[in-house]
């Protein structure tokens, strides 16, 4: 369960202090939840939040009880965030490194990394490129890994910051197919309405406000209605 | 999108030996390098250097691609040691150079990120008394490592960019986008480290 309580949060632009998400108030239990709204509405300061990559200057946000900013690391082990460029994600040199990385410092041996990096592979037909340059690989292919890699830690909520901005239409099918077969509670930040069609609860943001919180095809249709 | 410094999967003997071995050869071949003074050493150094692409298999394109970037200033050093020191001088020191720098790339090429990362987080260990944290280093050089395709990709988008608009403006029109775009990456690699627990452990 994620919970905002009362949250804001302000950000200093030279002299003046601007707010990007402003008193929001809701608790997120459904397994999909579609988040939309206009460029600068508060949406991506709203899910940063949900890890902890930013903090509110008002305000407590929790998931599953634990502060995301007195709790940050017991957090993130929680809650895994795919951004929407893959290159910023990808952090190591190839495509099996890149997997690893998230395993580090988690108590599992050598043997045990490998294996969950070998099935890891497998399940996101990547085996073809172990050790393949993640520089080298396509756009579809590189969230593919970006994805993979936050997977691979089994996190049990999932926030995905406008993952298909970058992708062809076949690749953000594949991203969509993808995140529907996740078992986990999965927060979707997207300009692509389809791929909040199937959302039990879609949030449309506009000034740092919640204006919508509702049904998919209602809140795009509000949605549509603010930028009329 | 560039192939430089990136590892090329294999099973050559040089792919197989340990990273800490290579390293170390690194090391004496740089501290050998120092009693080179004739230019047919220096010469050979280059040729064997050019021998080990080829037991590992290294495809010339790729070498290609790591020799390239030694012209911008292998070419005035050169230039600059025929002037002052004559041909033989100047082929003994640039001759070297660039069997190092071709040398060090091939430790990289035939050595995957987690090997090098193992051997300098257990080099720089002893330094954890006076407060170094040995992880921490290592994912140091492994960012090092991917920051340089990503870099250049960089640069080519900006020089793309530099180019379709009629490319006037000198070298600041290109020098600050690269800049100002490799700050914003490196905000970027910095958020993405936290989200994905970095340092955390």
């Amino acid at each position: 369960m994620i919970v905002f309580d009362q949250v804001s949060h302000e950000f200093r632009l030279g002299t003046t202090y601007l707010a990007a998400l402003r008193d929001v108030s809701l608790s997120l239990s459904e397994q999909r939840i579609g988040v939309i709204g206009a460029n600068g509405s508060g949406k991506s300061t709203f899910v940063r939040m949900i890890n902890g990559l930013i903090k509110p200057t008002a305000g407590r946000v929790t998931v599953d009880g634990l502060d995301t900013d007195r709790d940050g690391k017991a957090v993130r082990r929680r809650v895994g965030f795919c951004f929407t460029d893959p290159d910023a994600q990808i952090l190591m040199p190839t495509v099996a490194e890149d997997l690893a990385f998230g395993l580090r410092g988690r108590g599992l041996s050598r043997d045990e990394v490998t294996d969950k990096v070998e099935s890891t592979l497998a399940a996101y037909d990547l085996l073809g490129y172990r050790d393949h340059p993640a520089s080298l690989l396509s756009g579809g292919q590189k969230q593919l890994l970006a994805l993979a890699s936050v997977l691979i830690i089994e996190p049990s909520v999932l926030v995905l910051d406008e993952p298909a901005t970058l992708l062809d239409l076949a690749n953000t099918q594949r991203v969509q197919r993808l995140i529907a077969q996740l078992p986990q509670q999965v927060v979707l930040v997207t300009h692509h309405f389809g791929l909040i069609e199937d959302s039990d609860r879609v949030l449309v943001f506009d000034a740092g406000r919640v204006v919508y919180d509702g049904a998919p095809q209602a809140a795009v249709a509000h949605y549509v209605g603010l930028v009329r | 999108m560039t192939t430089l410094g990136l590892y090329v999967p294999g099973n050559s003997p040089l792919h197989r030996m340990p990273a800490s071995a290579k390293l170390l050869l690194l090391v004496a071949a740089a501290i050998g390098s120092l009693f080179v003074t004739g230019p047919y050493a220096a010469l050979a150094a280059c040729a064997f250097v050019l021998t080990l692409y080829a037991v590992a298999r290294i495809p010339w394109r790729v070498l290609l691609v790591q020799a390239r970037p030694i012209a911008w200033f292998g070419v005035p050093l050169l230039a600059f040691h025929v002037i002052v020191n004559g041909w033989a001088k100047a082929v003994a020191v640039v001759g070297m150079f660039v069997a190092l720098i071709l040398l060090a790339a091939l430790v990289t090429l035939t050595t995957r990120v987690v090997d090098l990362t193992d051997v300098v987080v257990r080099g720089v260990r002893p330094l954890r008394r006076v407060g170094v944290d040995p992880e921490r280093v290592g994912l140091l050089v492994a960012l090092g490592i991917r920051a340089v395709p990503v870099m250049v990709t960089v640069a080519a988008e900006v020089r793309d960019a530099r180019r379709a608009r009629g490319g006037a403006g000198g070298p600041s029109a290109y020098l600050v986008p690269v800049v100002l775009r490799a700050l914003r990456q490196a905000d970027r690699v910095g958020e993405a480290l936290v989200a994905r627990g970095a340092g955390e452990s």
